[in-house]
């Protein structure tokens, strides 16, 4: 998709009043953020595993290239094809490629974040395939053509009504006249309409959660089983995934898997968690016969190393959007790209460029909730102001403010007149709002009194105050 | 497609200060951990791997039924298809374990991989561990993977000596079994499940909409 982050004020501004946005919104508070607070609250060790799964990762980035290359060794021992991709176009294309010599018409697709970063439905579709999304929460936002809101909720956006009419207005086709307004309903009839999909396709695509080096196996995690139909039925069986998703072995798996779903849904263990190796065997009763990995790089390997090398830790738990006040307000959409919420606002400036996202580092309270509950320890508030540091560099910050900043730091490296011009501007506004003790519009603070009062100062300064008290004691 | 990946390589290790690969002795370390995998840290679980592995189970809906010896396996399946109201045929996976079920003349057993309309299948399974109250099972020409998600309702057959009680000792067991990475290790939790409707879980997503453990003593 192309991004539209940099309309990301705009789009805030509708989505903070639409009110079915919003109430769908209330599901990420009392769901996942829940959830997750009491499957933690069940598991002592959980710091404790913590510790451990950023550790293997931390291990894993220091040696990529090793583990990326023991990976493919095994995948093609065992009768697999790895594909490398600097770029979202040469995943395309490698994509592209499999399905056209398989004779493909029909793909389908289980829930691949990577996917989404090279825009691969786009891609299949443009070039005659018929794409279909099989995990619900994808195919609701794939027949109602937006994109993801949330990276494992990925419709999270949506109300039960909503839903209704996109099942109402596209399932007649199959035969499906009535009206489904019960969840059973509705999840019965993509079922039904589904089914049919997997059985004829003939190609699957799913992501990977993880990359094992030791056996050569992709690793996905599901509650569907979606991803299980889309890489059992079809005779070939395509995943693509980021070059970080590597760990070295399937104790490695193990331990990652005990903090993903827990800081994901809250629960303890997905439905499903596959270990896919290869094609099928010989004498196998089902199974794709061919089994193809596209390894893709898209600004990852320009992360290693570097200030922003934790991202790379990344396990994509949706934790920290889940947590964040800012993207409870909004959604995913304001974002304007396939990563959301705070991992987004880090993700979408380096892989489509600051210039794009500049306002995304920006929407940021540094509440630090996100690093909190993040499982893998990432940084996040950290690199935000990291990426704020680089637009000021870059002069990509407005006037006004670096005007302000400018005059601010001039004022706190020379303390007394900071002093003196505080206490005179403390003094004044007392003085001013001496009557209501809170200002309701302001020069220069628009953004702060359009939607509520500003409390007045109470008259001195806390540095006067911290000084007379100090006297007093000392007398 | 071999530029892309020299590429990649060549950035990966630029960002980490080196100029070609690993040394050979880091190398030779790193494969030892490759060969010789450690478990890392493994959360403590009651002393009755059993009775945790039943009270996991139950809490992601998965149903167990207790039966001393296989040949019980029969009357269990039947009854669940009666209160299912799912008809009387089934597909059995054709493993050798599953060779001794006295199934009923009454109903239409066939053993095969799965297809779309079927109702219920019976499988075996590889292990089960107790920390999840997951199923594992190996894909295998005993062990059609589509028998665990085409169907409406899993029956899977398991032994109380398969029962582990941490995800490790999955892997710990396939490697002193010889037991090669098959096509598909499933880690199976529950039914099929959906949250994606205003976050209401619904049951019967796309794979079974019940899964039904017959737990065998011995």
């Amino acid at each position: 998709m192309k991004p539209t982050s940099s309309q990301f004020k705009k789009s805030a501004r509708v989505a903070l009043v639409d009110p079915d946005l919003q109430r769908a919104m209330g599901f990420i508070r009392s769901g996942f953020v829940e959830n997750r607070r009491a499957a933690v609250e069940k598991l002592p060790e959980f710091d404790e595993l913590r510790r451990s799964a950023r550790g293997i990762k931390e291990h894993t980035l220091q040696n990529l290239d090793f583990y990326l290359q023991a990976f493919e060794k095994r995948v093609k021992a065992d009768g697999g094809q790895v594909y490398w991709a600097s770029t979202p176009e040469e995943a395309r294309d490698i994509v592209l490629g499999i399905c056209r010599r398989a004779g493909a018409k029909r793909v389908t697709k289980a829930k691949s974040m990577v996917g989404e970063e090279i825009a691969i439905n786009e891609a299949l579709e443009s070039a005659g395939f018929e794409a279909i999304e099989t995990d619900l929460g994808e195919y609701i936002i794939q027949l109602a053509e937006e994109p993801p809101s949330h990276i494992i909720a990925p419709a999270v956006h949506k109300t039960k009504s909503q839903i209704t009419e996109l099942f109402h207005k596209h399932h007649a086709r199959y035969g499906y006249t009535e009206r489904q307004t019960e969840v059973p309903g509705l999840v019965d009839e993509a079922r039904q309409v589904l089914r049919e999909k997997f059985l004829s396709a003939d190609v699957g695509i799913t992501g990977a959660n993880f990359l094992v080096a030791e056996t050569g196996s992709t690793v996905i995690v599901t509650n569907e089983g979606n991803g299980d139909l889309t890489n059992t039925l079809p005779p070939v069986h395509i995943v693509t995934a980021g070059i970080e998703k590597v760990v070295p072995t399937r104790e490695d798996v193990s331990t990652l898997l005990r903090v993903l779903a827990r800081s994901a849904t809250g629960q303890e263990m997905s439905v499903y968690t596959t270990f896919s190796t290869g094609p099928r065997r010989q004498n196998d009763l089902d199974g794709p016969t061919e089994f193809h990995v596209v390894l893709l790089d898209n600004g990852r390997s320009q992360m290693l190393g570097n200030e922003f090398h934790e991202m790379l830790r990344c396990i994509r738990c949706g934790a920290c959007m889940n947590h964040c006040p800012v993207y409870q307000g909004i959604g995913g959409h304001a974002y304007g790209w396939v990563y959301v919420g705070p991992m987004g606002s880090v993700l979408t400036p380096l892989m489509v460029g600051l210039d794009q996202a500049g306002d995304l580092p920006n929407a940021c309270t540094l509440n630090g909730r996100c690093e909190e509950v993040c499982p893998m320890g990432i940084g996040l508030p950290g690199m935000l102001r990291q990426l704020r540091r680089r637009q000021y560099q870059n002069r990509q910050t407005s006037t006004v403010s670096r005007v302000a900043l400018a005059a601010w730091s001039f004022l706190v490296r020379r303390p007394r007149l900071y002093r003196r011009v505080m206490g005179g501007a403390v003094a004044s506004l007392a003085w001013l709002a001496r009557r209501r003790g809170r200002f309701r519009h302001m020069l220069f603070a628009g953004g702060w009194t359009s939607v509520r009062d500003l409390p007045a100062p109470q008259g001195s300064s806390f540095q006067n105050q911290w000084r007379k008290r100090r006297q007093g004691s000392q007398s | 497609m071999s530029d892309a990946r020299e590429q990649v390589l060549a950035n990966i290790r630029a960002a980490l200060n080196r100029a070609g690969p690993l040394p050979d002795s880091i190398a030779r370390s790193l494969q030892g951990r490759l060969s010789r995998p450690r478990a890392n840290l493994k959360p403590a679980i009651g002393g009755d791997t059993i009775a945790h592995f039943i009270e996991k189970l139950g809490s992601v809906s998965g149903k167990i039924t207790r039966v001393a010896s296989i040949d019980k396996v029969a009357e269990v399946v039947a009854r669940h298809l009666e209160s299912f109201d799912l008809g009387d045929a089934l597909v059995v996976a054709p493993d050798p374990a599953l060779e001794g079920i006295p199934w009923s003349n009454r109903l239409g057993v066939e053993r095969r991989a799965a297809a779309g309309g079927d109702r219920l299948s019976v499988t075996g399974a590889y292990a089960a561990v107790a920390e999840t109250g997951s199923l594992v099972l190996l894909s295998s020409p005993d062990s059609p993977t589509t028998l665990n998600f085409l169907p409406d309702d899993h029956v899977i057959v398991l032994r109380e000596s398969q029962i582990v009680p941490h995800i490790e000792d999955v892997w710990v067991r396939m490697r002193s079994d010889k037991q090669a990475m098959p096509r598909t290790v499933n880690f199976i939790t529950g039914p099929s499940k959906t949250a994606d409707v205003e976050q209401t879980i619904q049951e019967g997503a796309h794979g079974p909409r019940r899964l039904h453990v017959i737990l065998v003593a011995k």
